[in-house]
């Protein structure tokens, strides 16, 4: 386990050894309850795997923090924001792509992809998205640049932490907590500006005219990422998470995973010892640089654990040190745990790249990529235009004075695009019946009607169709066509009532 | 067996691969850790403590004998509903002082109001109306329906909007919408009855002409139906060539309703409704499909309307 009950388990150890020493131990040691934490701090090292989490870094909070802000011209009647969750008005803008709350399965089909996607890169390369992409990582990693660039390095930080309340420890730590907050507020901040136009939020947030909602969600957030990132940090993974226990048991043992090769390094002994010693001592020389690295402040040569978001900066410290003393990188290594019984009987080690295909994350990708591909088509092919028809119940017919008979029908015409377009409704089927709706006289009753439906919108109308007397119930349609160059079509089936129909 | 020591505490030890101590039980090889929790968990289960101690200060908490504490921010789940229904009537009162400015002539210029309109009537009649015209305003027998274009008083929003005033057959409400018919059970022999509910019948094309009851009907009853049955609305005489009928149209209703007629009442709802929702409920018996035009305002569009009512 990792290191907070490493310390409670050797004192426990020590204080048994006492009461062993004893003839008969008197009382059991009074059990401690509960476990202050054991602050991390973890030491700045250089190397392939933290410029690569560097890399993310970037990347990610760049698109956290400057998504909103890219302007996207969707035309007179649409908002010009790249992304924008559009709850008010129900609608979710991503780029040239408009999400209607119909079209939901859209963003269904996104999350399926997301936990296949978990599948496929958990299957793969182990718990990378922990170790790198995960929020909750980017966060700490930025907050622990913070302390280091405030306090300096692991062990000014330590003798920091262990001094008394000066005023220079309090002006550094008042120092400190501004930047966190700082950060924490912006990282609110930028939430929200999904959810509304960027700019005009911006300025509505500042001069108090914003809603009360986006205070309130500027506040919550500010608070989390103050807590999680700047003190709960690597406990969040520990204790709180999910997604360590549910990867678990998804990685198989053809899985990459950060593991220090214990068949390599064991037994320990420093480099003046294997110089005394030859052939005695493994590689690792004790030198405790992986746990000074660490970010979540455990000892990968325990092997795996829940603690080990695999993050490979011990990768990066071993590494320098084995080049230093003149040793083989990769004494810790992403390595499967099937390579590392190979290995461990002596056969050559395998690139870890190999451990990417294999037929199950080839499957996954499979599918995953199947999922996304099939969704871009939908999207192409979706039509603009729609139309669905309900008919009235009660009455469900009715009979006009010259022995017709009338039904009334709701019917909603979707125009899903930027502009107001006109469309025409036609009668399909019900010979001799014409229709008109509420908002016209009867006198102007066609088989034919044309509508002009507002842009982005759907048009609910109340229409009427009427026909002559005798006619028996039966199915009929409505279609709608779209009067612009697309000639968009869809057809509402429904049924025209009659009296003595069964139904 | 540790297990088997009822002493508490007693048979822990330390687990080798963790360095953490066991509580001391053992099921079938089973342990348990006794891993401490950690302190942030502690501080968590004081915040909600705290949390809930604001809470009973600022919110209705205690229950006592007839009410419960009222809390700091007098905040209750009735005056919520009654801010929300005051914000509600607020929203809707510029849009019920413009419908109570316009007059019913003049609602279907502005389409904007007149589905206001047709939409507040729309509530509004499920409140009042739907006891006796159902709830989609489809009638029953002796109930007339709402939907169609058969009307027996008029089917002009001015018509409707009157009718709901003055209500119908009402004793006591001056201009009420009145008639009789008489019985004729007695005034015209049996035969008679059947002469003329045939003549009636074959107006719509049901029975075959009948000449001794065109003679029948015609002495009796061409005063208020018309020579040729198609009704007279001043008087709330139905028409009796079309395809509806109010008590039924089968031969014995027919007859039934010449030798002892029923007369529909509905209440005048001047005093009862206020004049903005009499206007909103005309509109939407208008809108449900036989709503019929006024002959005056389609002819002379300047005509002379009261602005201020």
């Amino acid at each position: 386990m990792s290191s907070p009950e490493a310390g409670s388990g050797q004192q426990v150890r020590a204080a048994l050894a006492n009461l062993n020493a004893e003839a008969r131990p008197p009382e059991p040691p009074r059990p401690r309850l509960f476990e202050k934490r054991k602050t991390v701090h973890n030491r700045r090292i250089d190397g392939p795997f933290r410029r690569f989490k560097w890399t993310v870094m970037v990347i990610t909070l760049a698109i956290y923090y400057g998504t909103p802000w890219i302007r996207w011209d969707r035309g007179p009647y649409a908002p010009d924001q790249a992304v924008l969750i559009d709850l008010a008005n129900r609608r979710f803008y991503m780029f040239g792509i408009e999400i209607w709350p119909h079209e939901f399965y859209f963003v269904a089909g996104l999350l399926i992809m997301a936990g296949i996607g978990l599948f496929l890169v958990t299957s793969a390369v182990g718990r990378a998205w922990c170790g790198y992409a995960c929020p909750q990582t980017v966060w700490t990693d930025l907050f622990q640049h913070i302390d280091r660039f405030v306090d300096g390095d692991r062990n000014a930080r330590m003798r920091l932490d262990a001094a008394p309340w000066t005023l220079n420890k309090v002006a550094r730590r008042a120092v400190k907590w501004t930047i966190y907050l700082v950060i924490s507020f912006w990282t609110g901040g930028a939430w929200i500006m999904y959810f509304a136009d960027a700019p005009t939020l911006t300025v509505d947030f500042w001069t108090g005219q914003a809603a009360p909602i986006a205070y309130a969600t500027v506040a919550i957030l500010t608070l989390t990422t103050f807590t999680l990132g700047g003190f709960m940090r690597e406990q969040v993974c520990i204790y709180m998470c999910p997604w360590p226990r549910i990867q678990s048991a998804m990685m198989d043992e053809k899985s990459l995973t950060v593991t220090y090769k214990d068949w390599r390094g064991e037994p320990r002994g420093s480099v003046k010892k294997a110089q005394k010693e030859p052939g005695k001592f493994g590689d690792c020389i004790d030198c405790l640089q992986c746990v000074a690295v660490c970010p979540t402040g455990i000892d990968i040569r325990e092997g795996p654990q829940i603690g080990c978001i695999t993050c490979a900066l011990c990768i990066d410290a071993c590494d320098r040190v084995m080049a230093e003393v003149g040793r083989p990188r990769g004494l810790i290594d992403y390595v499967t745990l099937e390579d590392a019984r190979r290995e461990a009987s002596g056969e050559p080690a395998r690139p870890a790249w190999k451990a990417l295909l294999r037929p199950r994350t080839i499957a996954y990708f499979s599918v995953w990529g199947g999922i996304g591909l099939a969704m871009l088509f939908a999207l192409g092919a979706r039509s603009h235009t729609d139309i669905s028809v309900a008919p009235d119940r009660n009455p469900p017919f009715m009979l006009m004075s010259d022995g017709s008979v009338r039904n009334a029908y709701t019917v909603k015409l979707r125009n899903m695009q930027s502009r107001p377009r006109p469309m025409r409704v036609t009668i399909e089927g019900l010979d001799g019946a014409t229709m008109w709706s509420d908002q016209m006289s009867r006198d102007n009753a066609a088989r034919a009607l044309t509508f002009t439906v507002p842009a982005d919108s759907t048009a609910p109308l109340r229409l009427y169709i009427v026909a002559p007397p005798a006619t028996p119930a039966q199915d009929f349609a409505f279609r709608v066509t779209s009067l612009d160059e697309q000639r968009e079509t869809d057809i509402g089936e429904t049924r025209f009532s009659a009296p003595g129909d069964p139904q | 067996m540790a297990s088997s020591d009822p002493r508490p505490g007693a048979g822990r030890r330390i687990d080798e691969p963790t360095g953490t101590e066991t509580v001391g039980h053992e099921w079938d090889g089973i342990e348990e850790l006794d891993t401490p929790m950690p302190r942030w968990w502690l501080w968590t289960f004081y915040l909600t403590i705290v949390w809930g101690l604001v809470y009973v200060v600022l919110y209705p908490a205690w229950p006592l004998v007839t009410q419960a504490t009222e809390g700091v921010l007098g905040w209750s789940s009735r005056g919520q509903l009654a801010d929300e229904m005051a914000r509600e009537s607020e929203r809707k009162a510029p849009i019920l002082a413009a419908l109570a400015q316009v007059p019913i002539e003049r609602l279907p210029e502005d389409s904007e109001r007149m589905r206001a309109a047709i939409a507040g009537g729309r509530a509004a009649f499920k409140v009042n109306c739907v006891q006796c015209h159902g709830a989609g305003a489809a009638g029953g027998p002796g109930y007339p329906n709402l939907n169609d274009d058969d009307w027996l008083w008029g089917g002009d929003l001015k018509a409707i909007e009157y009718t709901l005033l003055k209500g119908i057959r009402q004793p006591g409400v001056d201009d009420t919408r009145q008639s009789l018919m008489p019985a004729f059970d007695g005034f015209l022999s049996a035969e008679q009855i059947g002469q003329v509910a045939d003549h009636v019948l074959s107006l719509s094309g049901k029975a075959r002409p009948n000449p001794a009851g065109a003679q029948v009907f015609a002495d009796n009853c061409a005063l208020c139906h018309g020579p040729q049955g198609g009704g007279d609305r001043t008087l709330g005489a139905p028409n009796l060539a079309d395809a509806i009928w109010l008590y039924g149209g089968t031969r014995e209703q027919v007859v039934q309703q010449i030798r002892a007629p029923r007369h529909g009442v509905m209440p005048a709802w001047e005093h009862r409704l206020d004049p903005v929702t009499i206007k909103m409920l005309a509109a939407y018996v208008h809108s449900l499909g036989g709503g019929e035009n006024f002959v005056e305002v389609a002819a002379d569009p300047a005509v002379a309307v009261d602005e201020q009512p």
